[in-house]
């Protein structure tokens, strides 16, 4: 019997088992921010102890950086601090920093694949939950704690219970229109929002293995917001082809030899799972959320769920979700009007993306009731998308094409809603204040779904809007 | 940080009410400029328990009777959302010393479990029972016994589950992994090498 990518990964990382039956794990890459990091250094100092491997630990800042001004001193004067306090960190400590203006900073889970840190059979740790986005590439890619981080910091290793793996195929052909966040929301839809608990997600079929770089990481980027603590593709040609000649990949004769290394990681034929589901493309449809969890999802054409269809907590949680969204029960979704356009965040913000978009967006308009804003996830998607000129497109039709970071997709930067806006969002939550006002509520979509809701202002088929069934 | 062993936790307890409470709704985003974490207390549910203008909406954490609570009660998938550590230390600093509900995230386990919070599971009916008793007197006390997994409260006994790493860790004092981590160099070192990571 053979193993899956997880086994393999896992087994190799392994340190030892711990006696309360966790197992102490290495970590290949660690990757900090300003927000959940610099506490971290300051754990460290306290107990005495130093960084055990800087060289696999890469920081950047992305959380509370404008999107406007960057430069420094910060306005905000604590977001001044967590960024100095982690520059001073990663100085003292000899950790590479991908600071603004270096052509290297944006979202961290946009910098690791584009600069190629992030590689075939790693484990990866980050104080972020998105992290799960670095297993598009055949990772173990973890979200941690800030006590973890300093775990990894001071022993580039953490403690944890191994994973269950589930693998969820999804067979056939995408129809026009539907992406890769259409596929994550209708498989969170389906499976639920804490049905990945315990669970590494291995997603495989024709679908994935159609699918980009960027459409994957798409994919595996919403995992956490299924339950799953990680989720991966197994790595391929198109994960080679996407990798070679990138900045911190190796060349020449040591890609080969790295190569042959990535291709012992994939999941073996005969691998067994401890569950399996199937999906079939053609039920996947352009899917929004209508209510305060990304599970909470619909496809476009269908009516918002009834409470009354429900019942206990179940039906509670409806209404409580219609209540804060201000929306009917059995109406359609289709119509309901929005106030911001945000396009951009780890799940969506890559140079595919945009585009993706600008290829319908060219000749339109945003809705003049319609604040739209654009925001490349990193300085590298800034710059190519600028040498393409999709920047002109996007403010042309009305967006605001914005420096890199996170920006709304959290709100701890300028960029957020203000009282109860709707905002149509190409992120992966829609809490409840997730957005910046405790009041607000987020729409997810895919970003073409975003750009149609911008132009009409209001939640629309991006099919219908930009003729793509024609 | 790990000398004592703490297996019994008691206090007055408090039900927050609710599905897929997600780390949004513990601490709110903008509470997370901060370096250090020890101001998060009060800002705990901060959006759920006031307005715009700061007043109280009179959520259950701020009602009378449950102040000084020590033991948060709510449902299922509790905790879920984003790996801030700022969650479960805006608990702690809140004055919150362990959970009950019918399921965690994993992260938020994880990181409750290093703090020395302990995340115990009860099932539904259990837990409709011992809120209506909290409901009947919310002074009772409120017993979390990790060594023989029950929760006790007004002459009731309840079972409750735990995952095994983390009681394990709290039996044997080793919430805080890291001097156990750190008590394998070599071996780690070895790893690192073989990966080519050294
Ligand atoms: S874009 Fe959003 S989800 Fe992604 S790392 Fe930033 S804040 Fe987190």
């Amino acid at each position: 019997m053979g193993k899956n990518l997880y086994q393999k990964v896992w087994d190799d990382h392994v340190v030892r088992q711990l006696d309360s039956g966790q197992y102490q794990l290495f970590i290949a890459l660690h990757l900090i921010h300003e927000v959940t990091s610099p506490q971290a250094f300051g754990m460290l100092k306290d107990k005495g102890l130093k960084v055990a491997y800087p060289g696999r630990t890469f920081a950047t800042v992305d959380h509370i950086i404008p999107t406007d001004d960057q430069s420094r001193p910060l306005a905000d004067d604590m977001a001044e601090r967590m960024i100095q306090v982690l520059v001073d960190a990663t100085r003292e400590n000899g950790i590479e920093f991908f600071a603004p203006e270096s052509g290297s900073q944006g979202i961290v889970h946009v910098v690791g694949p584009e600069l190629g840190l992030t590689q075939p059979g790693m484990t990866i740790g980050c104080g972020d939950s998105h992290t799960s986005t670095h297993g598009a590439f055949g990772c173990i890619a973890l979200g941690i704690g800030t006590s973890q981080v300093r775990d990894v910091l001071a022993s580039q290793t953490i403690a944890m219970d191994p994973l269950k793996v589930r693998r969820i195929l999804i067979e056939g052909e995408l129809s026009t229109g539907v992406t890769a966040k259409d596929v994550i929301l209708h498989i969170i839809r389906t499976l639920g929002v804490n049905g990945g608990v315990g669970f590494a997600y291995e997603y495989a079929g024709s679908v994935i293995e159609n699918m980009s770089m960027e459409e994957r990481m798409t994919v595996c980027n919403m995992s956490i917001e299924g339950g799953a603590r990680c989720g991966y593709v197994n790595p391929d040609e198109t994960t080679y082809r996407f990798l070679r000649g990138r900045e911190r990949v190796p060349e020449g004769d040591a890609f080969d030899t790295i190569l042959e290394k990535w291709r012992a990681y994939a999941s073996d034929a005969a691998a067994s799972y401890d569950d399996e589901v199937i999906f079939d493309a053609v039920d996947i449809k352009p899917t929004v959320t209508w209510g305060v969890t990304p599970g909470q999802a619909i496809s476009i054409d269908e009516v918002i769920p009834d409470p009354d269809s429900a019942d206990g907590l179940e039906k509670q949680l409806i209404s409580d979700a219609l209540d804060h969204m201000q929306l009917q029960a059995n109406q359609p979704i289709k119509g309901t009007k929005i106030d911001v356009a945000f396009l951009g965040s780890c799940t969506n913000g890559r140079l595919s993306d945009f585009k993706q978009v600008a290829s319908i967006l060219k000749g339109r308009k945003v809705s003049p009731s319609v604040r739209a804003i654009a925001v490349p996830g990193s300085e590298k998607v800034d710059k190519a998308a600028r040498e393409l000129n999709l920047h002109l497109i996007f403010e042309e039709a009305g967006f605001e094409w914005r420096k890199p970071g996170c920006s709304m997709c959290l709100a701890m930067n300028p960029d957020k809603l203000k009282g109860d806006e709707v905002c149509a969002s190409s992120s992966n939550r829609n809490f409840i204040g997730r957005q910046g006002s405790p009041t607000g509520r987020t729409i997810l979509m895919s970003p073409i779904m975003v750009a149609a809701a911008a132009v009409e202002g209001k939640v629309a088929d991006a099919r219908e809007v930009f003729g793509l069934l024609r | 940080m790990n000398a004592t062993k703490i297996t019994k936790f008691n206090g007055k307890g408090v039900y927050v009410k609710g599905n897929d409470i997600d780390t949004d709704r513990i601490i709110p985003a903008r509470f997370l400029k901060c370096v250090t974490f020890d101001e998060l207390g009060p800002s705990l549910f901060y959006d759920e328990r006031f307005d715009e203008d700061g007043d109280s909406k009179g959520h259950v954490l701020d009602k009378e009777q449950h102040q000084g609570a020590e033991i948060l009660i709510s449902d299922t998938n509790f905790g879920c959302g984003s790996s801030r550590e700022h969650a479960p230390q805006a608990i702690q600093k809140f004055g919150l010393k362990a959970v009950i509900a019918d399921s965690f995230a994993e992260i938020f386990h994880g990181n409750c479990t290093t703090l020395g919070i302990p995340c115990v599971t009860m099932d539904k009916s259990a837990r409709e029972k011992l809120v209506a008793l909290m409901e009947t007197d919310p002074y009772a006390e409120i017993i979390i016994d990790l060594e023989e997994l029950k929760v006790i409260c007004a002459n009731n006994i309840f079972d409750i589950n735990m995952k095994e790493s983390a009681r394990k860790a709290f039996l044997a004092a080793t919430c805080d992994p890291l001097d156990n981590l750190l008590s394998a160099t070599d071996e780690i070192a070895r790893i690192a090498a073989k990966l080519g990571y050294a």
